[in-house]
Protein backbone atom coordinates (compact mmCIF):
# COMPACT_ATOMS: atom_id res chain seq x y z
CA UNK A 1 0.00 0.00 0.00
CA UNK A 2 2.72 2.80 0.86
CA UNK A 3 4.51 1.41 -2.26
CA UNK A 4 1.84 2.72 -4.14
CA UNK A 5 1.31 5.72 -2.69
CA UNK A 6 4.87 6.80 -2.72
CA UNK A 7 4.31 6.54 -6.35
CA UNK A 8 1.37 8.19 -6.71
CA UNK A 9 3.09 11.24 -4.90
CA UNK A 10 5.66 11.19 -7.05
CA UNK A 11 3.88 11.76 -9.93
CA UNK A 12 1.83 14.20 -8.12
CA UNK A 13 4.48 16.28 -7.22
CA UNK A 14 6.26 15.73 -10.89
CA UNK A 15 3.45 17.30 -12.77
CA UNK A 16 3.57 20.40 -10.27
CA UNK A 17 7.79 20.53 -11.11
CA UNK A 18 6.50 20.38 -15.36
CA UNK A 19 4.14 23.26 -14.47
CA UNK A 20 6.75 25.47 -12.92
CA UNK A 21 9.52 23.76 -14.37
CA UNK A 22 11.55 24.54 -11.27
CA UNK A 23 13.74 22.07 -9.33
CA UNK A 24 16.11 22.05 -6.12
CA UNK A 25 19.13 23.14 -6.66
CA UNK A 26 22.05 21.80 -4.65
CA UNK A 27 25.08 22.34 -7.08
CA UNK A 28 28.45 20.18 -6.53
CA UNK A 29 31.32 22.17 -6.19
CA UNK A 30 33.07 22.40 -9.10
CA UNK A 31 36.00 19.60 -9.79
CA UNK A 32 36.42 16.26 -7.79
CA UNK A 33 37.50 16.48 -4.58
CA UNK A 34 40.20 14.22 -4.44
CA UNK A 35 39.93 14.25 -0.25
CA UNK A 36 38.12 11.16 1.19
CA UNK A 37 36.29 11.62 4.98
CA UNK A 38 35.52 8.58 6.88
CA UNK A 39 31.45 7.88 8.07
CA UNK A 40 31.53 7.96 11.73
CA UNK A 41 29.43 4.93 11.86
CA UNK A 42 30.67 2.62 8.84
CA UNK A 43 33.92 3.82 8.48
CA UNK A 44 33.47 4.31 5.12
CA UNK A 45 36.20 6.44 2.86
CA UNK A 46 33.53 8.58 0.99
CA UNK A 47 34.98 11.24 -0.94
CA UNK A 48 34.32 14.69 -0.07
CA UNK A 49 31.78 15.87 -3.26
CA UNK A 50 30.08 12.56 -2.79
CA UNK A 51 29.01 13.74 0.66
CA UNK A 52 28.38 16.67 -1.10
CA UNK A 53 25.95 15.59 -3.40
CA UNK A 54 23.85 12.95 -0.89
CA UNK A 55 23.71 15.71 0.82
CA UNK A 56 25.86 14.77 3.77
CA UNK A 57 24.29 11.05 3.85
CA UNK A 58 26.84 8.31 3.61
CA UNK A 59 26.19 6.20 0.79
CA UNK A 60 27.11 3.29 2.69
CA UNK A 61 25.25 2.75 5.54
CA UNK A 62 22.88 6.08 5.21
CA UNK A 63 24.07 7.70 8.09
CA UNK A 64 23.22 11.16 8.30
CA UNK A 65 26.08 13.32 9.23
CA UNK A 66 25.18 17.14 10.31
CA UNK A 67 24.08 19.45 7.18
CA UNK A 68 24.91 23.52 7.09
CA UNK A 69 21.42 25.60 7.51
CA UNK A 70 21.91 27.52 4.34
CA UNK A 71 22.51 24.17 2.46
CA UNK A 72 19.80 22.94 4.06
CA UNK A 73 17.65 25.60 2.54
CA UNK A 74 19.53 25.23 -1.06
CA UNK A 75 18.75 21.32 -1.42
CA UNK A 76 14.93 22.02 0.27
CA UNK A 77 13.95 24.82 -2.24
CA UNK A 78 12.35 25.33 -5.58
CA UNK A 79 15.84 26.64 -7.44
CA UNK A 80 17.12 26.56 -4.24
CA UNK A 81 16.63 30.33 -3.79
CA UNK A 82 15.13 31.77 -0.68
CA UNK A 83 14.94 35.17 1.01
CA UNK A 84 16.18 35.48 4.50
CA UNK A 85 14.94 37.88 6.99
CA UNK A 86 16.18 38.93 10.21
CA UNK A 87 20.24 37.66 9.17
CA UNK A 88 21.74 40.80 10.83
CA UNK A 89 19.83 39.62 14.27
CA UNK A 90 22.34 38.89 16.82
CA UNK A 91 22.10 38.08 20.55
CA UNK A 92 24.20 40.20 23.29
CA UNK A 93 26.07 38.89 26.55
CA UNK A 94 23.93 39.17 29.20
CA UNK A 95 25.77 37.54 31.98
CA UNK A 96 29.08 38.71 30.44
CA UNK A 97 30.28 35.34 30.44
CA UNK A 98 33.93 35.08 30.09
CA UNK A 99 34.95 34.72 26.53
CA UNK A 100 31.36 34.61 25.00
CA UNK A 101 31.88 37.62 22.85
CA UNK A 102 34.95 36.08 21.60
CA UNK A 103 33.85 32.50 20.97
CA UNK A 104 30.60 34.25 19.18
CA UNK A 105 32.83 36.25 16.89
CA UNK A 106 35.64 33.44 15.91
CA UNK A 107 32.17 31.50 15.09
CA UNK A 108 30.83 34.04 12.85
CA UNK A 109 33.70 33.99 10.69
CA UNK A 110 34.24 30.37 10.78
CA UNK A 111 30.62 29.16 9.73
CA UNK A 112 29.58 32.33 8.13
CA UNK A 113 26.46 32.49 10.51
CA UNK A 114 25.58 34.99 12.67
CA UNK A 115 23.25 33.01 15.01
CA UNK A 116 22.44 28.99 15.47
CA UNK A 117 19.34 30.08 13.03
CA UNK A 118 18.77 31.09 9.49
CA UNK A 119 14.75 31.96 9.01
CA UNK A 120 14.11 32.38 5.38
CA UNK A 121 11.08 32.61 2.95
CA UNK A 122 10.97 30.46 0.13
CA UNK A 123 8.74 27.45 -2.10
CA UNK A 124 8.99 24.10 -2.61
CA UNK A 125 6.88 22.64 -5.26
CA UNK A 126 5.76 25.75 -5.95
CA UNK A 127 4.17 26.28 -2.63
CA UNK A 128 5.55 29.03 -0.30
CA UNK A 129 6.36 28.42 3.01
CA UNK A 130 8.57 29.96 6.03
CA UNK A 131 11.71 28.10 7.22
CA UNK A 132 13.68 28.29 9.53
CA UNK A 133 17.14 26.05 9.84
CA UNK A 134 18.83 25.43 12.82
CA UNK A 135 22.93 25.18 12.77
CA UNK A 136 24.33 22.48 15.13
CA UNK A 137 27.85 24.25 13.97
CA UNK A 138 26.95 27.37 15.92
CA UNK A 139 27.65 26.54 19.46
CA UNK A 140 25.51 23.30 19.47
CA UNK A 141 22.27 25.28 17.72
CA UNK A 142 21.99 26.22 21.11
CA UNK A 143 18.82 29.00 21.78
CA UNK A 144 19.71 32.13 23.54
CA UNK A 145 17.71 35.52 23.30
CA UNK A 146 18.93 35.72 19.34
CA UNK A 147 17.81 32.14 18.46
CA UNK A 148 14.34 32.69 20.76
CA UNK A 149 13.67 35.64 19.44
CA UNK A 150 14.25 34.82 15.67
CA UNK A 151 11.65 31.48 16.21
CA UNK A 152 8.80 33.63 17.80
CA UNK A 153 9.74 36.18 14.54
CA UNK A 154 9.10 33.22 12.07
CA UNK A 155 5.92 32.17 13.92
CA UNK A 156 4.18 35.87 13.58
CA UNK A 157 5.70 36.15 9.84
CA UNK A 158 4.12 32.85 9.01
CA UNK A 159 0.66 34.10 10.57
CA UNK A 160 0.93 37.79 9.04
CA UNK A 161 1.62 36.09 5.55
CA UNK A 162 -0.51 33.33 6.05
CA UNK A 163 1.80 30.63 4.92
CA UNK A 164 2.93 27.27 6.72
CA UNK A 165 5.73 27.22 8.94
CA UNK A 166 8.75 24.62 8.48
CA UNK A 167 11.26 24.25 11.60
CA UNK A 168 14.57 22.41 11.21
CA UNK A 169 15.66 22.12 14.55
CA UNK A 170 18.97 21.09 15.52
CA UNK A 171 19.87 22.04 19.01
CA UNK A 172 21.85 20.92 22.35
CA UNK A 173 19.26 23.05 24.00
CA UNK A 174 19.02 26.25 25.66
CA UNK A 175 22.47 28.19 25.71
CA UNK A 176 24.26 28.29 28.56
CA UNK A 177 26.27 30.93 28.24
CA UNK A 178 23.20 33.04 28.85
CA UNK A 179 21.71 31.50 31.62
CA UNK A 180 18.11 31.83 32.72
CA UNK A 181 17.70 34.09 29.90
CA UNK A 182 18.22 30.85 27.62
CA UNK A 183 15.42 29.03 29.44
CA UNK A 184 13.02 32.20 29.21
CA UNK A 185 13.12 31.61 25.71
CA UNK A 186 11.34 28.35 26.19
CA UNK A 187 8.25 30.40 27.15
CA UNK A 188 8.86 32.53 24.42
CA UNK A 189 8.88 30.27 21.53
CA UNK A 190 6.67 28.21 23.00
CA UNK A 191 4.06 30.70 23.18
CA UNK A 192 4.48 32.02 19.35
CA UNK A 193 4.07 28.48 18.07
CA UNK A 194 0.93 28.10 19.78
CA UNK A 195 -0.31 31.89 18.79
CA UNK A 196 0.57 31.26 15.58
CA UNK A 197 -1.22 27.46 15.79
CA UNK A 198 -4.41 28.44 17.28
CA UNK A 199 -4.61 31.34 13.96
CA UNK A 200 -5.10 28.20 11.70
CA UNK A 201 -1.22 27.74 10.41
CA UNK A 202 0.52 24.88 9.99
CA UNK A 203 3.39 24.03 11.77
CA UNK A 204 5.86 21.03 10.57
CA UNK A 205 8.39 20.04 12.94
CA UNK A 206 11.41 18.66 11.37
CA UNK A 207 13.81 16.97 14.11
CA UNK A 208 17.35 16.29 13.23
CA UNK A 209 20.29 15.26 14.94
CA UNK A 210 20.30 16.33 17.85
CA UNK A 211 17.43 17.67 18.99
CA UNK A 212 17.31 18.05 22.94
CA UNK A 213 17.12 19.89 25.96
CA UNK A 214 15.57 23.31 26.16
CA UNK A 215 14.67 23.33 22.49
CA UNK A 216 12.57 19.44 22.48
CA UNK A 217 10.86 20.62 25.37
CA UNK A 218 9.49 23.49 23.45
CA UNK A 219 8.85 23.91 19.94
CA UNK A 220 10.04 21.11 18.51
CA UNK A 221 7.73 19.05 19.99
CA UNK A 222 4.87 21.58 19.20
CA UNK A 223 4.86 20.43 15.49
CA UNK A 224 1.10 19.48 13.90
CA UNK A 225 3.06 17.55 11.58
CA UNK A 226 6.47 15.72 13.27
CA UNK A 227 9.27 15.08 10.78
CA UNK A 228 12.53 13.14 12.36
CA UNK A 229 15.35 12.11 10.00
CA UNK A 230 16.89 8.61 10.61
CA UNK A 231 18.93 8.09 13.86
CA UNK A 232 18.74 11.52 15.04
CA UNK A 233 19.32 11.94 18.64
CA UNK A 234 15.78 13.61 20.37
CA UNK A 235 14.94 14.15 24.21
CA UNK A 236 14.85 16.04 27.01
CA UNK A 237 17.58 14.76 28.99
CA UNK A 238 21.21 13.78 27.22
CA UNK A 239 22.02 9.93 27.14
CA UNK A 240 24.83 10.57 29.74
CA UNK A 241 22.96 12.56 32.41
CA UNK A 242 20.27 9.60 32.07
CA UNK A 243 22.61 6.64 32.51
CA UNK A 244 24.06 8.62 35.60
CA UNK A 245 20.74 8.88 36.70
CA UNK A 246 19.85 5.02 36.70
CA UNK A 247 23.32 3.74 36.91
CA UNK A 248 22.81 1.93 33.82
CA UNK A 249 23.43 1.30 30.21
CA UNK A 250 20.75 2.87 27.38
CA UNK A 251 19.33 0.46 25.52
CA UNK A 252 20.57 0.28 21.57
CA UNK A 253 18.67 3.08 19.58
CA UNK A 254 17.34 4.56 23.21
CA UNK A 255 15.97 8.31 21.94
CA UNK A 256 16.49 8.15 18.75
CA UNK A 257 13.93 8.92 15.84
CA UNK A 258 12.94 5.55 15.16
CA UNK A 259 12.50 5.12 18.78
CA UNK A 260 10.33 8.22 19.52
CA UNK A 261 7.78 6.87 16.31
CA UNK A 262 7.76 4.34 18.22
CA UNK A 263 6.34 5.85 21.21
CA UNK A 264 3.98 7.81 19.58
CA UNK A 265 5.93 11.34 19.31
CA UNK A 266 6.98 11.40 15.74
CA UNK A 267 4.62 11.29 12.58
CA UNK A 268 7.44 10.13 10.31
CA UNK A 269 10.86 8.97 10.13
CA UNK A 270 12.16 10.58 6.80
CA UNK A 271 15.42 10.16 5.18
CA UNK A 272 17.22 13.45 4.03
CA UNK A 273 16.68 12.93 0.51
CA UNK A 274 12.89 12.70 0.89
CA UNK A 275 12.23 15.48 2.44
CA UNK A 276 11.83 17.38 -0.02
CA UNK A 277 8.75 15.33 -1.58
CA UNK A 278 7.48 14.93 1.55
CA UNK A 279 7.04 18.71 2.60
CA UNK A 280 6.28 19.05 -0.87
CA UNK A 281 3.07 16.52 0.01
CA UNK A 282 2.25 18.08 3.20
CA UNK A 283 2.41 21.85 1.82
CA UNK A 284 0.14 20.35 -1.13
CA UNK A 285 -2.06 18.64 1.37
CA UNK A 286 -2.53 22.10 3.11
CA UNK A 287 -3.26 24.66 0.47
CA UNK A 288 -3.15 26.33 -2.52
CA UNK A 289 -0.35 27.60 -4.54
CA UNK A 290 0.15 31.33 -4.92
CA UNK B 1 17.07 40.25 55.42
CA UNK B 2 20.00 38.75 55.01
CA UNK B 3 21.80 40.46 52.61
CA UNK B 4 25.45 39.53 52.92
CA UNK B 5 25.79 35.59 51.39
CA UNK B 6 26.86 34.57 48.24
CA UNK B 7 25.19 32.82 45.33
CA UNK B 8 26.77 29.50 46.64
CA UNK B 9 25.68 29.74 50.05
CA UNK B 10 22.13 30.75 49.25
CA UNK B 11 22.25 27.57 46.84
CA UNK B 12 23.17 25.50 49.94
CA UNK B 13 20.05 26.98 52.01
CA UNK B 14 17.86 26.55 49.14
CA UNK B 15 18.94 22.90 48.71
CA UNK B 16 18.71 22.54 52.50
CA UNK B 17 16.25 19.76 53.40
CA UNK B 18 14.88 21.53 56.45
CA UNK B 19 13.64 24.78 54.41
CA UNK B 20 10.65 24.77 54.53
CA UNK B 21 8.70 23.78 50.66
CA UNK B 22 5.52 23.89 48.57
CA UNK B 23 3.84 21.09 50.99
CA UNK B 24 4.29 23.57 53.71
CA UNK B 25 2.79 26.69 52.26
CA UNK B 26 0.26 25.02 51.27
CA UNK B 27 -0.63 23.89 54.39
CA UNK B 28 0.09 27.24 56.29
CA UNK B 29 -1.88 29.69 53.75
CA UNK B 30 -4.56 28.20 52.39
CA UNK B 31 -8.16 27.29 54.78
CA UNK B 32 -9.33 24.13 52.40
CA UNK B 33 -7.45 21.90 50.16
CA UNK B 34 -8.88 19.37 47.83
CA UNK B 35 -6.26 17.20 46.21
CA UNK B 36 -6.50 16.26 42.01
CA UNK B 37 -4.36 13.26 41.27
CA UNK B 38 -3.74 11.60 38.00
CA UNK B 39 -3.29 12.65 34.63
CA UNK B 40 -6.29 10.27 33.12
CA UNK B 41 -3.57 9.11 30.39
CA UNK B 42 -1.39 6.90 32.65
CA UNK B 43 -0.78 7.17 36.21
CA UNK B 44 -0.51 9.78 39.27
CA UNK B 45 3.28 11.26 39.49
CA UNK B 46 3.30 12.50 43.62
CA UNK B 47 6.55 15.00 42.84
CA UNK B 48 3.51 17.39 41.51
CA UNK B 49 0.77 17.91 43.84
CA UNK B 50 -2.51 20.39 42.75
CA UNK B 51 -5.72 20.82 43.28
CA UNK B 52 -8.74 23.19 44.48
CA UNK B 53 -7.54 25.26 47.68
CA UNK B 54 -9.48 28.43 49.39
CA UNK B 55 -7.30 31.19 49.48
CA UNK B 56 -8.54 34.34 51.51
CA UNK B 57 -12.56 32.92 51.01
CA UNK B 58 -11.49 32.79 47.30
CA UNK B 59 -11.39 29.34 45.52
CA UNK B 60 -8.16 28.88 43.65
CA UNK B 61 -6.12 26.23 42.06
CA UNK B 62 -3.00 25.14 43.66
CA UNK B 63 0.08 23.30 41.88
CA UNK B 64 3.46 22.52 43.55
CA UNK B 65 6.30 20.29 43.38
CA UNK B 66 7.05 17.71 46.67
CA UNK B 67 9.89 16.21 47.50
CA UNK B 68 8.44 14.09 50.27
CA UNK B 69 9.18 13.80 53.97
CA UNK B 70 10.43 10.59 54.39
CA UNK B 71 13.29 8.48 52.32
CA UNK B 72 10.50 6.39 50.79
CA UNK B 73 8.67 9.53 49.38
CA UNK B 74 11.62 11.11 48.26
CA UNK B 75 12.49 7.86 46.32
CA UNK B 76 8.86 8.04 44.85
CA UNK B 77 8.99 11.78 43.76
CA UNK B 78 12.77 11.47 42.86
CA UNK B 79 13.15 14.01 45.39
CA UNK B 80 10.75 16.69 43.54
CA UNK B 81 11.91 15.36 39.95
CA UNK B 82 8.69 15.01 38.00
CA UNK B 83 8.14 12.81 35.07
CA UNK B 84 5.70 13.41 32.06
CA UNK B 85 2.82 12.24 34.12
CA UNK B 86 2.85 14.83 36.61
CA UNK B 87 3.25 17.54 34.12
CA UNK B 88 0.01 16.16 31.73
CA UNK B 89 -1.51 16.43 35.35
CA UNK B 90 -0.87 19.88 35.99
CA UNK B 91 -2.32 20.52 32.95
CA UNK B 92 -5.36 19.02 33.48
CA UNK B 93 -5.71 20.68 36.39
CA UNK B 94 -4.88 24.17 34.77
CA UNK B 95 -6.96 23.67 32.36
CA UNK B 96 -9.91 22.85 34.66
CA UNK B 97 -9.39 26.24 36.48
CA UNK B 98 -10.16 27.93 33.72
CA UNK B 99 -12.96 26.55 32.89
CA UNK B 100 -14.13 27.12 36.23
CA UNK B 101 -12.65 30.87 36.61
CA UNK B 102 -10.40 30.17 39.36
CA UNK B 103 -6.60 31.88 39.63
CA UNK B 104 -4.22 29.62 39.85
CA UNK B 105 -0.92 29.63 42.13
CA UNK B 106 1.98 27.58 42.12
CA UNK B 107 4.75 26.75 43.90
CA UNK B 108 8.27 25.48 42.38
CA UNK B 109 10.94 23.75 44.41
CA UNK B 110 12.45 20.57 41.60
CA UNK B 111 16.06 20.27 40.72
CA UNK B 112 14.46 19.70 37.42
CA UNK B 113 12.19 17.33 35.56
CA UNK B 114 13.47 13.54 36.33
CA UNK B 115 16.14 12.73 33.94
CA UNK B 116 14.63 8.40 33.63
CA UNK B 117 14.72 6.20 30.67
CA UNK B 118 11.05 6.02 31.29
CA UNK B 119 10.50 9.73 31.47
CA UNK B 120 12.11 9.73 28.29
CA UNK B 121 9.85 6.71 26.57
CA UNK B 122 6.64 8.91 27.79
CA UNK B 123 7.33 12.02 26.64
CA UNK B 124 9.21 14.45 29.23
CA UNK B 125 9.95 16.92 26.28
CA UNK B 126 6.58 16.52 24.74
CA UNK B 127 4.58 17.19 28.64
CA UNK B 128 6.81 20.50 29.24
CA UNK B 129 6.15 21.99 25.86
CA UNK B 130 2.33 21.30 26.30
CA UNK B 131 2.97 22.79 29.68
CA UNK B 132 4.23 26.08 27.91
CA UNK B 133 1.88 26.17 25.11
CA UNK B 134 -0.98 25.57 27.55
CA UNK B 135 0.05 28.62 29.75
CA UNK B 136 0.78 30.44 27.44
CA UNK B 137 -2.89 30.64 26.75
CA UNK B 138 -4.61 30.41 30.27
CA UNK B 139 -7.28 33.14 30.53
CA UNK B 140 -6.88 32.95 34.07
CA UNK B 141 -4.59 34.67 36.21
CA UNK B 142 -1.53 32.84 37.57
CA UNK B 143 1.17 33.78 40.37
CA UNK B 144 4.25 31.60 40.04
CA UNK B 145 6.00 31.39 43.33
CA UNK B 146 9.75 29.86 42.98
CA UNK B 147 10.67 28.63 46.55
CA UNK B 148 13.66 26.59 46.82
CA UNK B 149 14.98 25.26 43.85
CA UNK B 150 14.17 26.23 40.36
CA UNK B 151 15.80 23.87 37.67
CA UNK B 152 15.54 24.52 34.46
CA UNK B 153 12.23 23.79 32.06
CA UNK B 154 11.54 21.37 34.57
CA UNK B 155 10.42 24.77 36.98
CA UNK B 156 9.48 26.74 33.81
CA UNK B 157 6.93 24.16 33.65
CA UNK B 158 5.22 25.33 36.71
CA UNK B 159 6.46 29.20 36.45
CA UNK B 160 4.89 31.06 33.42
CA UNK B 161 3.24 33.21 35.80
CA UNK B 162 1.80 36.53 35.21
CA UNK B 163 3.47 37.10 38.38
CA UNK B 164 6.44 35.79 39.26
CA UNK B 165 7.91 35.89 42.76
CA UNK B 166 10.65 34.29 44.28
CA UNK B 167 11.77 34.21 48.30
CA UNK B 168 15.01 35.77 49.11
CA UNK B 169 17.29 31.94 48.98
CA UNK B 170 15.71 30.47 46.44
CA UNK B 171 18.09 29.90 43.51
CA UNK B 172 16.67 29.76 39.60
CA UNK B 173 17.97 28.55 36.93
CA UNK B 174 18.74 27.40 33.21
CA UNK B 175 20.60 24.17 34.42
CA UNK B 176 22.45 23.24 37.91
CA UNK B 177 25.65 25.01 38.60
CA UNK B 178 27.60 21.52 38.77
CA UNK B 179 26.12 20.99 35.19
CA UNK B 180 26.93 24.23 34.35
CA UNK B 181 30.50 24.17 35.26
CA UNK B 182 30.78 20.51 33.65
CA UNK B 183 29.63 21.30 30.48
CA UNK B 184 31.12 24.63 29.87
CA UNK B 185 34.14 24.62 31.83
CA UNK B 186 34.66 20.55 31.91
CA UNK B 187 35.17 21.33 35.85
CA UNK B 188 32.57 20.75 38.00
CA UNK B 189 34.34 21.26 41.05
CA UNK B 190 34.05 25.45 39.91
CA UNK B 191 30.77 25.57 41.47
CA UNK B 192 31.31 28.94 43.42
CA UNK B 193 32.27 30.25 40.08
CA UNK B 194 29.13 29.04 38.20
CA UNK B 195 26.50 30.02 40.95
CA UNK B 196 28.07 33.65 40.72
CA UNK B 197 28.50 34.06 36.85
CA UNK B 198 24.71 32.70 36.25
CA UNK B 199 22.74 35.00 38.06
CA UNK B 200 20.54 32.73 40.08
CA UNK B 201 19.93 34.36 43.16
CA UNK B 202 16.58 36.52 43.58
CA UNK B 203 17.97 39.74 43.50
CA UNK B 204 20.21 38.81 40.56
CA UNK B 205 16.98 37.67 38.29
CA UNK B 206 15.04 40.64 39.68
CA UNK B 207 17.52 42.70 37.92
CA UNK B 208 16.80 40.62 34.56
CA UNK B 209 13.40 41.13 35.08
CA UNK B 210 12.65 37.45 35.01
CA UNK B 211 11.26 37.83 38.78
CA UNK B 212 8.88 40.83 39.73
CA UNK B 213 9.30 40.75 43.18
CA UNK B 214 11.85 39.07 46.26
CA UNK B 215 10.04 37.62 49.27
CA UNK B 216 12.22 38.42 52.06
CA UNK B 217 12.96 35.60 54.15
CA UNK B 218 13.06 35.84 58.31
CA UNK B 219 16.56 36.00 59.70
CA UNK B 220 15.96 32.35 61.34
CA UNK B 221 15.19 29.79 58.56
CA UNK B 222 13.22 27.86 61.74
CA UNK B 223 10.97 30.92 62.19
CA UNK B 224 7.65 29.53 60.15
CA UNK B 225 5.21 31.80 61.20
CA UNK B 226 7.13 35.21 60.09
CA UNK B 227 7.75 33.43 56.59
CA UNK B 228 4.34 32.30 56.36
CA UNK B 229 3.12 36.02 56.59
CA UNK B 230 5.46 37.33 54.25
CA UNK B 231 4.76 34.58 51.94
CA UNK B 232 1.21 35.50 51.93
CA UNK B 233 1.57 39.30 51.58
CA UNK B 234 3.52 39.02 48.54
CA UNK B 235 0.79 36.38 47.01
CA UNK B 236 -1.89 38.69 47.98
CA UNK B 237 -0.36 41.82 46.32
CA UNK B 238 0.41 39.93 43.30
CA UNK B 239 -2.94 38.22 42.70
CA UNK B 240 -4.86 40.93 43.14
CA UNK B 241 -2.05 42.68 40.62
CA UNK B 242 -2.90 39.68 38.57
CA UNK B 243 -6.93 40.08 38.67
CA UNK B 244 -7.07 43.12 37.41
CA UNK B 245 -5.65 42.44 34.53
CA UNK B 246 -7.60 42.50 30.96
CA UNK B 247 -6.52 39.48 28.99
CA UNK B 248 -4.15 37.69 31.55
CA UNK B 249 -2.97 35.46 28.55
CA UNK B 250 -1.46 38.56 26.47
CA UNK B 251 -0.11 39.64 29.47
CA UNK B 252 1.85 36.52 29.97
CA UNK B 253 2.74 36.25 26.50
CA UNK B 254 4.53 39.34 26.27
CA UNK B 255 5.93 39.47 29.59
CA UNK B 256 7.98 36.50 28.79
CA UNK B 257 8.64 37.61 25.23
CA UNK B 258 10.28 40.85 26.44
CA UNK B 259 12.61 38.84 28.58
CA UNK B 260 15.15 38.24 26.00
CA UNK B 261 14.90 41.48 24.29
CA UNK B 262 17.00 43.81 26.04
CA UNK B 263 19.82 41.15 25.26
CA UNK B 264 19.76 41.24 20.73
CA UNK B 265 20.19 43.88 18.63
CA UNK B 266 19.84 44.40 15.04
CA UNK B 267 17.05 42.21 12.60
CA UNK B 268 14.41 43.59 10.31
CA UNK B 269 11.84 45.13 12.53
Amino acid sequence: MNQQFEERRAKFLAMGLKRKGKGPVFAPKPGLDPQFEKCPQCGMAVRKDQWHQGYNVCPGCGFHRPIGAYDRLRMLLDDGAFREFNSALTGRDPLSFPGYREKLAALRTATGLQEAVVTAVGKIYGFPAVVAVMDSRFLMGSMGAAVGEKIARVAQLAQKKKLPLIIFCASGGARMQEGILSLMQMAHTAAAIEEFQCSGGLYIACLTNPTTGGVSASFAMLGDITLAEPGALIGFAGPRVIEQTIGQKLPEGFQRAEFLQDHGFVDAVVPRGELRDTLGQLLSLHGRKR
Amino acid sequence: MIQHLTAQQRLALARSPQRPGPMDYLQGLFTEFFEQRGDRLQGDDPAIFGGIARYHGRPVTVLGTRKGKNLEENLRTHFGMPEPEGYRKAQRIMAQAEKFRRPIITFVDTPGAYPGLEAEERGQADAIARSLTLMSRLTVPMVAVICGEGGSGGALALAMGNEVLMLENAVYSVLSPEGFASILWKDAGRVAEACEVMKITARDLRKLGVVDEVIPEPENPENLTTRLRLVDAAITKHLDAALRLKDPARHRQEKFAAMGRAWIQGGNP
